[in-house]
């Protein structure tokens, strides 16, 4: 957990050997913060830490499209479900059961593509 | 009908410019209560919300779904939801139930429910309320940082400039999207000069934001749109469920974010479902706490406008920033959006959540001017800090600002301006000479500036783009470029963030790193002399405004004409006989540690004048000094007692005067200049005249000043309290009044 921060030095920015990929948040920080949150009596702060440690796994453009696919009107119910299936195989099962129930409500609420 | 002078004065007021609605519950245009709102309930089966606020579940919205799903405790839904509005609303103000205990019940209630325990209180209600309620201890504040040309020089001073002043949260946007990469650089850079640690944000559209954020250009977001409607919230191109990614999106790179809502937009947008706002911004902060926002910016934002145009609006604002706070998220208490165009209405509305305290007292102080603003124009605006920081003094209350002083102002301008001229030579940005950086360092404002090449910018935020730079390519290229220190800065933030601990509510970083939020920095008010206070320190920050002096500043000028005439003692002052005589009674200081009347004439002058007037009229002036009171209705009463006519004239150092007969009480005086800032040598001649005209039992002439639309109170009792100090320094309690000589040196 240290040495994933303590690279972040001017010296190494100089030296070119930072990316993007340093510019993410270790999983393991984000669980931590979200047991604080829970402690600190918001469950939901916790929930949403929680769902960023699976979004810290993946690239910038998974993380974008992600979102894009969410957006209203942006995705067919399979896509949906396809995009969910995906989730659940990379591990991320909270955002696989919020694409879920996300497309049951487009569904219902006429906010597919 | 006749025009009346009255309205045709009120007329020309500001205030008139406010548009001003007719409630309208049809249209949303309600501010606390509509006929529509529903009531509230919640049926709950197993852990599974049935029914929200009258709504079955087939029939929830988007909204209702999320809050449905995450929003509510159920745990304690039964007990919260099951107390009487006025019970919730009494443990909100009353200090004496802790504020945890608050948290854990608004978190079982209903968006109908909290809508409606909001609408019992009083705005003092609300205030106590917020006292306890915000989530973090101590205030802090945010400001806008923009300009008409999008100049990155001018961004990184300004940027310098506000940190100087103490905003922990700086946020820019572009009035031209291609410019926003360049803006998101130089604001980053400029708010890492002179004082580091503060928060950053470029304010563009969510995709768009989500990217500058994911390269490490922004360390925060805010304007993260929620609405209270689900047509209103799909015409925005989201949904709770699209929000909720972005709010994880931001965590998952250790960026800080918040949500907007803000009361007024389902009312513009036609879509109010006719709903109160109050209940359209409890859905919204419910929705906030919902998706695991750790803070919500409402309660005078883009909306502003139509709230306050009707009943209650401003209270429904305040109450919208209280909301935030009941569901124990950090309030960006708005104010960034300019209320109204009477200044007494917009500081109406600023200062009851100044008082009160908030997270950020503002969600944009503009700290440029009006005209450079970008988002709109902020109830409070560069042309305002003077007035803010002399109301934080006022009433010693901490809105998170200090003075600065123009050598350390210009200093922070010019090292970041020069920073961001070197940078973006440094990655063939853009080329700015040297002019541009002193235009910069000195300029009010974008007016202040050549407008440039109108693509300079745009190419400098294209390249950013195509290259794709990230934080690191700007840390590396100040470090080259002979900016180590602000290299640093940038790169700890960085680093620090990545430790998560600004993620949690109310965060904010410190100068030096510290992280101040609800976790580390809790509330802890229960009542008088608990909670926030600022420290000797801070204290010390908010009283010494630039404009304070002490009273041996505020009488330097009294040396300058010091000896212009001498005054030399005769005699122990006797009673005159001659029916002509009028003797003027000299104050203490008179002349001796006082020279220059408040109106800034020299008090060899006032006693030239006020003795000509006399001897224009036949009379003999003798002067007397009175020596054991400084009360110029005593010092007249003596001089009246004194002299063979029995009309006196009482005279101060600071040219406040009056004529006395030696027969009337001490403060029935005949004649009275009590307004000494405002006199002229043409009414001390004429004082003399009326005197003399006393003495010969003629009817004096009245003398009329004109009246004033002056505040003399706040204008001159400063120095008028320094040069009495001065008086009394000078008197000599028991001492007999003695005659004395006047001559010019």
């Amino acid at each position: 957990m240290n040495t994933r921060r303590e690279i972040l030095t001017v010296a190494n920015a100089v030296d070119g050997k930072l990316g993007l990929t340093h510019l993410r948040m270790d999983p393991a920080v984000l669980a931590q913060q979200a047991v604080v949150a829970e402690d600190g009596g918001n469950p939901q702060l916790a929930e949403n830490f929680l769902r960023a440690a699976e979004l810290a796994t993946m690239d910038d453009e998974d993380v974008m499209n992600l979102y894009e696919a969410l957006r209203p009107h942006r995705s067919t119910g399979a896509e949906l479900e396809a995009l969910r299936v995906s989730l659940e195989r990379r591990g991320a099962a909270r955002c696989a059961e919020l694409v879920r129930q996300a497309a049951d409500a487009y569904t219902r609420r006429g906010l597919l593509r | 009908m006749q025009e009346l002078g009255r309205f045709r004065v009120l007329d020309e007021k500001p205030v008139n410019l406010d548009g001003f609605s007719v409630a309208d519950a049809d249209l949303g245009l309600v501010a606390m209560h509509s006929p529509h709102d529903p009531s509230p309930s919640l049926v709950v089966d197993g852990d599974v919300v049935t029914e929200l606020d009258g709504k079955p579940a087939d029939a929830f919205d988007v909204i209702d779904e999320f809050i449905a799903r995450y929003g509510i405790d159920l745990t304690v839904a039964d007990e919260a939801m099951a107390l009487d509005d006025a019970v919730l609303a009494r443990m909100a103000v009353d200090v004496n139930v802790p504020r945890a205990e608050v948290v854990r019940l608004i978190g079982g209630t209903t968006p109908a429910k909290l809508a409606r325990v909001l609408a019992l209180m009083s705005p003092v209600e609300m205030q106590m309320a917020m006292a306890k309620m915000r989530a973090r201890r101590t205030p802090s504040n945010q400001a806008h940082v923009t300009n008409q040309l999008d100049d990155p020089l001018l961004i990184a001073a300004d940027a310098a400039a506000a940190v100087a002043y103490g905003f922990r949260e700086v946020e820019t946007t572009v009035p031209v999207l291609g410019d926003a990469a360049s803006n998101a650089v130089a604001l980053l850079i400029g708010s890492q000069v002179g004082t580091p640690g503060a928060l950053a944000q470029c304010s563009i559209e969510e995709a768009l934001e989500l990217r500058l954020g994911l390269r490490g250009l922004t360390s925060y977001a805010e304007t993260i749109s929620i609405y209270g409607t689900e047509q209103v919230f799909v015409d925005g191109d989201d949904t709770p469920f699209s929000k909720a990614v972005l709010t994880s999106a931001y965590a998952s790179r250790g960026l800080k974010m918040r949500v907007t809502s803000g009361g007024g937009a389902e009312v513009l947008m036609g879509a109010a479902e006719r709903c109160s706002i109050l209940y359209l911004e409890s859905r919204c902060v419910s929705l906030a706490r919902a998706l695991g926002s750790q803070g919500v910016q409402n309660g005078g934002v883009d909306g502003v406008g139509v709230v306050a145009s009707v009943p209650d609006g401003m209270k429904e604002l305040l109450a919208e920033n209280l909301m935030v706070m009941m569901r124990d998220l950090e309030s960006c208490a708005g104010n960034d959006n300019l209320i109204s165009e009477s200044d007494i209405r917009r500081s109406a509305h600023t200062l009851p959540v100044l008082l009160a305290g908030a997270d950020f007292v503002f969600s944009g102080f503009g700290s440029i001017p009006r005209y450079d603003n970008a988002f709109a124009l902020s109830n409070f605006n560069s042309d305002d800090m003077d007035d803010f920081l002399v109301l934080q003094r006022d009433w010693g209350a901490d809105g998170g600002l200090r003075t600065v002083s123009p050598q350390h102002l210009a200093s922070v301008r010019r090292r970041a301006a020069t920073a961001v001229q070197a940078v973006y030579r440094d990655l063939g940005l853009a080329d700015y000479d040297d002019e541009r950086v002193e235009q910069v360092v000195a300029a009010n404002g974008s007016r202040d500036l050549p407008a440039g090449h109108p693509k300079m910018v745009a190419e400098a935020a294209a390249s950013i783009e195509a290259r794709q730079l990230t934080v690191f390519d700007v840390v590396a290229s100040l470090h080259r470029t002979g900016y180590p220190e602000e290299a640093e800065s940038i790169m700890r933030l960085t680093r620090e963030r990545l430790g998560g601990d600004q993620l949690q509510t109310s965060a904010i970083f410190d100068d030096q790193f510290r992280v101040l939020s609800k976790i580390t920095d809790p509330n802890d008010y229960a009542g008088p002399g608990t909670g926030y206070v600022p420290g000797d320190v801070r204290r010390a920050e908010i009283d010494a405004i630039r404009q304070q002096r002490s009273t041996a500043e505020l009488t330097a000028d009294q040396a300058e004409h010091q000896n212009h005439i001498l005054v030399s003692d005769v005699e122990p002052a006797r009673q005159g006989s001659d029916p002509r005589e009028v003797c003027i009674g000299l104050s203490p200081a008179w002349g001796r540690s006082v020279w220059l009347s408040l109106c800034g004439l020299t008090v060899g002058e006032v006693l030239r004048q006020i003795s000509a007037g006399l001897e224009e009229e036949g009379c003999v002036p003798r002067l007397v000094r009175v020596r054991s009171t400084i009360d110029v209705g005593l010092i007249g009463l003596t001089a009246a007692r004194l002299s063979g006519s029995g009309i006196g004239i009482g005279l101060q150092g600071k040219g406040t005067a009056l004529i006395h007969r030696r027969d009337l009480a001490p403060l029935a005086n005949l004649e009275l200049f009590s307004v000494a800032p405002l006199l002229t040598p043409q009414m001390y001649r004429e004082l003399g005249k009326n005197a003399a005209r006393h003495a010969k039992g003629m009817a004096p002439v009245p003398i009329f000043t004109g009246g004033t639309d002056e505040s003399i109170s706040a204008r001159y009792h400063a120095r008028a309290v320094a040069l009495v100090a001065l008086e009394r320094r000078a008197c000599e309690p028991g001492e007999p009044p003695v005659t004395v000589e006047v001559r010019r040196a």
